[in-house]
């Protein structure tokens, strides 16, 4: 039996006051996601479990204990409230997987301040959009990282302290820089946890949008809420799990679910900071018995594309339960893993802005596959209208996912952009910018977004973003970026450049332009196709038509075209 | 070639003074993501005026700077 038990019961009956009681919380009460991670495992007498099982690229492994989860935080807020730094300053993990991020995290949010995880790839325009936009304090980083903030140091007189991690005393530090041995440092007993209430931030990840620089997604304790039950209904942890989140928390998933969905929970969590291998992505569930598995769907394409026949080198026995998240999980990687792993992943929804899962397919629920599920208990969820913003009266018509606010987890604003926040609700329900249908048993279908955002590999990229960094470029004149399709990542960026007078296009170039945006902006946002041509579509006041590219990219009718400039 | 290649690699790929040798695992190191590997490809292929089907391309491939020569080698025999 799931931990969710019948779907259908627990429709009829919720109330999120379950995960309220489970975790002692009486509204009111001081709530604290890093205490609640780690000190209450603690208190209910898992300090000697295993929390982090940590393994990097070349097999290294580091291992905490809750208790030692619970010392380790303790020294990381002990350290940062000896900066001086303050409640509700922004503290930013710029780090790969390591040890230091997941720990870091629960410690920044014991004295109150606010997390801003930050993908450890981006480059420094992508970086100082971000630290800007958060006026960030300080920023933990690696060695091999540091070199982007020194390149924008200037632009950020906020910005107080770099804190350098894995620094090499044998070295002199740079500006603002200051060694931190997390292992190695004071790790307090007794450490006084900011009493943060239920509306106290906690989070602050960046999405990107279609247009505009990335928002900053303000999230608030009281997130736990949601994102402790959705862990244990949908991704079923049970205490005796082994569990691997695939996901980086430079995004969402990786936090939510890769920090605080597990811990909460107080289950023995595995993270393998290496770059992907299929082989040794196997080799990694074999070692650590990992039970239960939540992966995204470019790395599951990426596993089908090599192959079956190294499965049968491993042992995989283990694995009870598989679920998949950051895009939608198309119905051949359901079927593939369900032959070959004998159980099917399952596809969650939801997005940066929503914090938990919100439409899932659960343990034990008949699945369809292709089809996003069914929304999760207390989340009233359906398909409205794209003119009206009313719900449809029947099944199977196409139009936008829409979802009646107040669920703990929803972001409470666009961090210092409270109109885009505003913008996001239309007729008293929230629009997380997709498009779906929903078939007459309640299932859900995702049809595509509802703007120009790219998603690839489960991560967003802004277009407006990419078109930018390519005007940056001295042989571009103009841009216009859409997504092509990809068989792994779902789908790509694409640019089409129009080069300045004296500039040939040249297979030279387009390589030069590539790295341009990727050491930019990030490997992400990287175009993996570059075309030159002569003049982009535009309508006759001059806007560039996107959607004539995408159309082209994707096979699509180009649609009406009379307001084409050269038409 | 492996000289070449690893002066690319280090000079596009590697922000700090993380020493790069023939052998140093670049994909499951976390050197080059996936992501990137698509403007290594397109190196190789522009410096050595070959093509690399996509099936060719994979992390295990190009996983060292020996590797990675290895299949260029492949295909400038052709």
């Amino acid at each position: 039996m799931s931990n969710i038990g019948s779907y259908d019961e627990r429709i009829k009956n919720f109330d999120w006051s379950i995960a309220e009681k489970e975790l002692d919380y009486q509204p009111g009460n001081n709530i604290n996601i890093g205490w609640y991670c780690s000190d209450r495992i603690c208190e209910l007498g898992k300090g000697k479990k295993q929390a982090l099982i940590w393994e990097g690229s070349q097999g290294q492994e580091k291992r905490y204990t809750y208790n030692e989860l619970r010392l380790t935080s303790n020294g990381v807020g002990q350290f940062l409230r000896d900066l001086g730094i303050k409640p509700e300053d922004r503290v930013c993990l710029f780090m790969d997987k390591i040890p230091e991020l997941y720990i870091g995290f629960l410690g920044v949010l014991k004295i109150g301040a606010i997390v801003q995880p930050l993908f450890s790839a981006f480059g420094d325009e992508s970086l100082i959009v971000r630290l800007d936009n958060a006026q960030t304090t300080a920023v933990f980083t690696q060695r091999k990282h540091a070199p982007k903030l020194r390149k924008i140091l200037d632009k950020m007189p906020f910005l107080k302290h770099i804190i350098i991690v894995d620094a090499d005393p044998s070295k002199p530090l740079g500006e603002r820089e200051i060694a931190f041995d997390m292992d190695n440092a004071s790790k307090p007993e007794k450490f006084h946890i900011h009493p943060t209430k239920a509306e106290s931030p906690s989070v602050l990840h960046y999405t990107s949008g279609t247009t505009g620089q990335p928002k900053g997604v303000k999230h608030v304790h009281y997130s736990l809420i949601s994102q402790y039950l959705t862990a244990k209904w949908v991704l079923d942890l049970l205490d005796s799990d082994i569990y691997w989140c695939t996901a980086d928390p430079g995004w969402v998933t990786g936090t939510s679910y890769g920090i605080i969905g597990a811990f909460s929970n107080g289950v023995t969590q595995c993270v393998l900071d290496a770059g992907f291998s299929a082989d040794n992505w196997y080799k990694f569930i074999e070692k650590h018995k990992v039970t239960m598995w939540y992966s995204a769907p470019t790395a599951i394409r990426s596993l089908m594309k090599a192959g079956d026949e190294v499965i049968k080198k491993y042992d995989l026995s283990t694995l009870r339960h598989l679920a998949s998240v950051g895009e939608p999980l198309n119905s051949e990687a359901v079927i593939w893993s369900e032959k070959v792993f004998g159980k099917p992943f399952l596809d969650t929804y939801w997005q940066t802005e929503t914090g938990s899962i919100m439409i899932t397919n659960f343990p034990g629920m008949k699945i369809k596959p292709g089809s996003m599920g069914k929304p999760f208990p207390g989340i009233t969820a359906t398909v409205i209208d794209a003119d009206k913003f009313e719900p449809f009266d029947g099944p199977g018509k196409v139009g936008l996912i829409a979802i009646k606010p107040g669920w703990p987890s929803m972001m409470r604003t666009y961090w210092r952009n409270e109109e885009t926040y505003q913008k996001k609700f239309k007729n008293g329900w929230y629009l997380p910018g997709d498009r779906s249908s929903i078939d007459s048993e309640g299932y859900f279908w995702f049809v595509g977004r509802d703007d120009d955002v790219i998603n690839t590999g489960g991560h967003l990229v802004s277009p407006f973003e990419v078109e930018s960094a390519l005007l940056e470029h001295p042989a571009v004149a103009e841009s216009a970026v859409v997504s092509k399709p990809d068989f792994v990542n779902m789908e790509v960026v694409k640019a089409f450049v129009t080069l300045k007078p004296g500039f040939e296009p040249s297979k030279d170039l387009d390589l030069e332009i590539m790295n341009f945006v990727r050491k930019k902006l990030s490997p992400l946002a990287m175009p993996q196709e570059i075309e030159f041509i002569e003049t982009l579509p535009k309508t006759r006041s001059g806007k560039i038509m996107r959607r004539i590219l995408h159309a082209k990219e994707w096979g699509e009718e180009i649609g009406d075209t009379s307001t084409l400039e050269n038409d | 070639m492996k000289e070449i290649v690893r002066t690319y690699v280090v000079n596009e790929y590697v922000e700090d003074d993380t020493e790069v040798t023939f052998d140093t695992p670049l994909i499951s190191g976390g050197i080059v993501d996936s992501f990137s590997m698509v403007s290594l490809k397109r190196f190789l292929e522009n410096k050595y005026k070959i093509s690399i089907p996509d099936d060719k391309a994979t992390p295990e491939a190009f996983d060292s700077v020996n590797k990675i020569c290895m299949l260029v080698k492949e295909f400038t025999k052709e």
